[in-house]
């Protein structure tokens, strides 16, 4: 049976943990909000964003979607707060706590 | 209907398993277990299995197969003795923490050094904490039985976990003595065929396994293993019920012998328990009111039905054998200890290491157990608590 990887959050109980920790089902890494492991996120303003997508490839997790040349709203259900973005951006478009 | 044959524990071991007719066996040798892959590698090379039996080149690797064989779906087990089995250490808590069912037939020798390849219980003793379920037997008997039951505990839904079968080197794994063996087909009924809900080689629902676990995670995943555990001793006994209505043998947790009135017992594991027996029997016909405990399931640790069955006793020994170097005592000693305090035991209680390295253990020596703990009620004192049955002084 395939495992709901939704169920499966940092706040889950140890009664709702598969056996083993095993995940059933493929493709489920998606539906895993990896993002609640960090507290600390970046955020994006707008107006100073020149799209010039430097922040995009630098994302371990591919969290800045890309379409039709222009970034959008970050992915926090999967963006860990590294802060990489906030390094890459020329424009101070990219803001986070504790990252310069 | 039941065969009557002369077989030493490896063969009886072996012969179990060639009624199971596991999927994978991959094996590595090392004395005194050797023979059981030995005696299985015939039965494949006759056609009297169809398991994949695979020599791998080191124990590391026969635990890491017969995981992945589980894993993938596969009825899988090794054998292994001593320093493998030291050898296997990483691969233990993997097979557990993945709720891995799977069988280790164990031929109990000391671990090295200084290096020796006779009896003790060093090697299991120190897996103790793996997270595994261990069984002990007396005999070649028992050690056959045990087998026939194990993977129908390790893989119980409500379990799901590897499963260790112990013997004695030597003394059970190479000693000829009489058995009874089941019928081919009684036992491929009895254990069945092995169906789990998720499996690597499901092609209609891949599966991850062993998957990282942050701190976030790691916690929680110990204690649903611990779950498992929990669920061990009544699975146990409801296999052992089943298993007597097939066999007419009966198995519990441990087996108490002439423990009704009994003032003074010994708690052991293993061989020596049939020469504490002869001890018992000895004694009893002077009148004198001995009894023994000896443990089948020791991990889990039936704590609370020792306790129990230890109730009206005035003083234990509890026999290691195996050294702990906690200046505490022994692991059985420790934890029949702990049970008898958790219990508000009044009795007293002596721990004693004894028979390492395959010394060997005489009706007399056992004897001289239950004349220190009449002495010891007679004092109204345990005194040293932490001792050494016939060691040079």
């Amino acid at each position: 049976m395939k495992t709901d990887i939704t169920k499966l959050g940092v706040k889950a109980s140890w009664r709702d943990l598969t056996e083993g920790m095993i995940v059933a089902g493929a493709g489920t890494s998606k539906d895993f909000k990896t993002g609640e492991w960090s507290a600390v996120k970046p955020e994006f303003i707008e107006e100073n964003c020149k799209q010039c997508l430097f922040c995009a490839p630098v994302c371990p997790d591919s969290c800045i979607p890309v379409v039709d040349g222009k970034r959008g709203a970050f992915d926090y259900d999967h963006c860990k707060g590294c802060g990489i973005c906030v390094k890459a951006c020329p424009f101070d478009a990219i803001t986070m706590e504790g990252v310069k | 209907m039941a065969k009557r044959e002369r077989l030493s524990g490896n063969e009886a071991v072996a012969i179990a398993l060639r009624q199971i007719n596991p999927d994978v066996f991959p094996a590595f040798p090392i004395t005194p277990s050797t023979e059981i892959p030995q005696y299985f590698a015939s039965f494949v090379a006759n056609g009297q299995v169809d398991t994949e039996f695979i020599t791998v080149e080191s124990e590391h690797s026969s635990m890491s197969a017969a995981i992945g064989a589980s894993a993938a779906g596969a009825r899988s087990l090794t054998a292994t003795s001593s320093c493998g089995l030291a050898y296997m250490w990483e691969e233990l808590y993997i097979a557990a923490s993945n709720r891995l069912p799977l069988a280790l037939a164990l031929v109990n020798r000391a671990l090295s050094g200084p290096i020796n390849i006779n009896c003790d219980h060093s090697d299991s003793m120190g897996a103790r904490d793996a997270g595994w379920i261990q069984i002990y037997a007396e005999n070649n008997q028992e050690a056959y039985d045990n087998m026939v039951q194990a993977f129908r505990i390790s893989e119980h839904k409500d379990v799901r976990l590897p499963i260790m079968i112990c013997q004695d080197g030597f003394i059970t794994s190479h000693a000829v003595e009489n058995i009874e063996l089941l019928d081919d087909a009684e036992v491929k009924g009895f254990v069945g065929e092995y169906e789990p809900e998720n499996y690597l080689l499901n092609p209609e629902c891949p599966m991850a396994v062993g998957p990282y676990s942050i701190t976030d995670f790691y916690f929680e995943a110990k204690r649903a293993q611990a779950e498992g555990t929990k669920n061990v001793e009544k699975v146990i006994l409801d296999i052992a019920k089943e298993f007597a209505e097939l066999s007419g043998r009966e198995y519990g947790l441990f087996e108490s012998y002439r423990m009704e009135d009994a003032e003074r017992a010994v708690v052991i594991i293993g061989s020596a328990a049939g020469t504490t027996k002869d001890a018992i029997d000895r004694l009893r016909e002077k009148g004198e009111k001995v009894g023994l405990l000896k443990i089948r399931l020791y991990r889990p640790f039936p704590a609370e039905a020792i306790a129990a069955e230890l109730k009206n006793v005035k003083a234990v020994a509890i026999m290691d054998r195996a050294e702990g170097y906690s200046n505490n005592g022994g692991p059985l000693g420790a934890d029949v200890m702990a049970a008898l305090f958790r219990a508000r035991s009044q009795a007293f209680a002596v721990n004693y290491i004894y028979g390492l390295g395959g010394r060997d253990v005489r009706v007399e020596d056992m004897i001289g157990i239950y004349d220190a703990l009449a002495q010891i009620i007679e004092d109204g004192d345990a005194g040293e608590t932490y001792r050494y049955l016939g060691i040079r002084e």
